[in-house]
């Protein structure tokens, strides 16, 4: 599964990886969610959304993987 | 005392198991000989998916975090919250750049990121100044790891420096015979029982404390009652920019830090990091939980003992829990100590091996003579972490640990940038290096602390007011000392070129970053075969 045939891939460019980007802008934008309000239980969107972000880089970086592998 | 026995009890139990585990490490994989750092100092660079999630993770999220995270929310809010986008930013940021490492490490049969930079940049004075930089950054990161075993103890009424040097004895023990396989074998210990206590906490205690909702309202009325005006629940004006640069840059420094590549390099292929990227935010959930408890904490009217806010977890958890599940916990915390400590103290062990003993000591050095130098050498790096302990007063080590941050980023010209450019020239990054670590100590050496009534090295909030601009804004201190690197480095590169200095020859080649397990350039490192 993980062994390669000695034939290389010779670079890692790939247009997947632009989408890397999107986990890493996301939760740096803090002007989009510096707020109270909305809550979702009991936590202000400050929180909740910034944990809701690991979902985003989780996706994003398991998209990436599985397309350029 | 006779308050804490059942925990104790606990404690010492969980503590003495895992010593134990960590002696019979050695056995674990068995290779056929130990004797070379390959083996000792990278596991026999063959962990799969599964041990490195757990090494890494065990590794990164240290003791000290989970003690001083929640530390800063209880005392500041917001701003402490700064650790869950850091741990969410920097896995899809080193995606590419660990993976480029690896292959290139593996053909090379690199240990450390000096290492590589010799080999990339043909200049042993650079590998030596980044191998200075990374044992400089990571020892007072071991000596923390100390102070987060100190503040469970403490909790359970114990003071005195004696358990913290039995505990580090037994640490430095079991390091020294078994290798990176004593800590990959223990944090699976380890991260069991931190998931375990966290996810109870994070049910049980808002439970008893009138759900999440009243917890925040707790701490923003804290924070209202206060006269500081950077606290609250969320940012303002003054901080936004510092949790924005503090997280980004605090991304940028991880995986600088020889001991988080220690756990990259001995992976079997880039499949295994690749995947550990997607999966290794399992923990920054449990981290951003683990900040969180700061808050629950305020709403419990929870006291640190004395004024040493890293109790405040460890009191929390006594006030809340049954004893035996609190002295879970504390184990969890103190367990929680030793595996980044043994790992941190194998990389700064490695770095003393390969980049000053074998580079200046002893340049015939055979594979038996770096691993016993390296036993050695995490030997006395340990003694140090203690007697800075013991010695010194603890919040020294967490002012150098400030400076360690900053001091790291200095590296990312040569080691990350390195990997994807060879347009520096090795005079330019020495120059450039130097350039930010002034421009970085001068930033902390002016930030005052007034709450610890502290003139310098106060935090690393280097407010703009100090350049002459008129706002209220502040920004981590590490970012800008990057930044002056990053515009020394290439006006320095353009000048060397301008004036013919001789470049170092790039040890290298293209296809290098991309080899993969299975790459016959990558098979001969296969050191079981050549033993």
């Amino acid at each position: 599964m993980t062994t390669r045939e000695p034939g290389q891939p010779s670079s890692d460019r790939s247009p997947w990886n632009w989408l890397l980007v999107l986990p890493i802008a996301l939760p740096l934008m803090t002007f989009l969610f510096n707020a109270d309000e909305p809550r979702l239980m009991g936590f202000p969107v400050f929180y909740w959304l910034q944990i809701a972000f690991i979902l985003v880089g989780v996706a994003c970086t398991t998209i990436v993987y599985r397309m350029t592998r | 005392m006779s308050g804490h026995t059942t925990e104790l009890v606990v404690f010492a139990v969980l503590f003495l198991v895992v010593s134990g585990m960590g002696f019979v490490a050695a056995r674990w994989r068995r290779p056929q000989n130990i004797e070379s750092l390959h083996e000792w100092g990278l596991g026999g660079r063959n962990f799969g998916s599964w041990i490195t999630w757990f090494l890494v993770g065990g590794d990164l999220y240290t003791a000290y975090t989970f003690v001083a995270v929640p530390a800063l929310v209880f005392g500041a809010g917001a701003i402490g919250f700064y650790a869950l986008p850091y741990t969410v930013v920097v896995y899809p940021l080193v995606f590419l750049v660990l993976a480029r490492m690896w292959s290139v490490s593996h053909v090379h049969g690199f240990v450390t990121p000096a290492d590589f930079v010799r080999a990339r940049f043909g200049s042993p004075t650079l590998a030596l100044v980044i191998a200075l930089t990374g044992l400089v950054a990571t020892m007072p990161y071991i000596a923390l790891q100390l102070v987060g075993i100190e503040a469970v103890l403490k909790s359970m009424g114990i003071t005195g420096h004696l358990p913290i040097i039995i505990a580090f004895a037994i640490l430095a023990a079991y390091t020294y015979q078994s290798g990176l396989r004593a800590p990959a074998l223990i944090a699976f210990v380890k991260d069991t029982l931190i998931y375990i206590v966290i996810l109870a906490a994070v049910i049980y205690i808002p439970a008893k404390l009138g759900g999440w909702g009243s917890i925040f309202d707790a701490a923003q009325a804290k924070f209202d009652a206060t006269p500081v005006k950077t606290d609250g629940i969320t940012l303002n004006a003054a901080n936004q920019l510092q949790y924005i640069t503090l997280a980004f840059g605090s991304a940028l420094a991880l995986f600088l830090y020889p001991h988080s590549l220690t756990g990259v390099l001995a992976s079997k292929n880039r499949g295994v990091i690749k995947r550990n990227m997607a999966a290794l935010p399992a923990y920054s959930f449990l981290l951003g939980l683990i900040a969180l408890l700061g808050f629950m904490a305020i709403a419990a009217g929870t006291k640190p003992i004395g004024t040493d806010t890293n109790t405040i977890i460890p009191r929390l958890f006594d006030q809340m829990f049954p004893d035996w599940f609190t002295g879970v916990a504390y184990a969890a915390v103190g367990i929680g100590a030793l595996v980044p400590a043994a790992i941190m103290s194998i990389a700064a062990a490695n770095l003393f091996t390969r980049n000053i003993y074998r580079e200046y000591l002893n340049k015939q050095a055979t594979d038996a003579q770096e691993a016993k130098v390296s036993k050695l050498v995490s030997l006395v790096v340990k003694v140090g972490a203690v007697l800075c302990i013991l010695l010194l007063d603890p919040q020294f080590s967490i002012d150098l640990q400030l400076i360690g941050g900053v001091i790291i980023l200095q590296t990312l010209p040569s080691v990350a940038l390195g990997l994807y450019t060879r347009w520096f020239h090795r005079g330019g990054l020495i120059t450039g290096w130097a350039a930010g670590l002034a421009a970085g100590v001068w930033m902390l050496y002016l930030i005052p602390n007034p709450a610890k009534g502290k003139a310098h090295f106060g935090g690393s909030a280097f407010a703009l007011e100090k350049l002459g601009l008129d706002t209220p804004m502040t920004v981590y201190a590490g970012f800008l000392a990057l930044a002056v690197n990053l515009v020394v480095s290439v006006l320095a590169t353009l000048a060397f070129r301008a004036a013919k200095v001789a470049d170092g020859e790039d040890a290298t080649s293209r296809g290098d970053y991309f080899a993969d397990e299975g790459d016959p350039r990558v098979k001969e490192l296969d050191l079981s075969a050549s033993h």
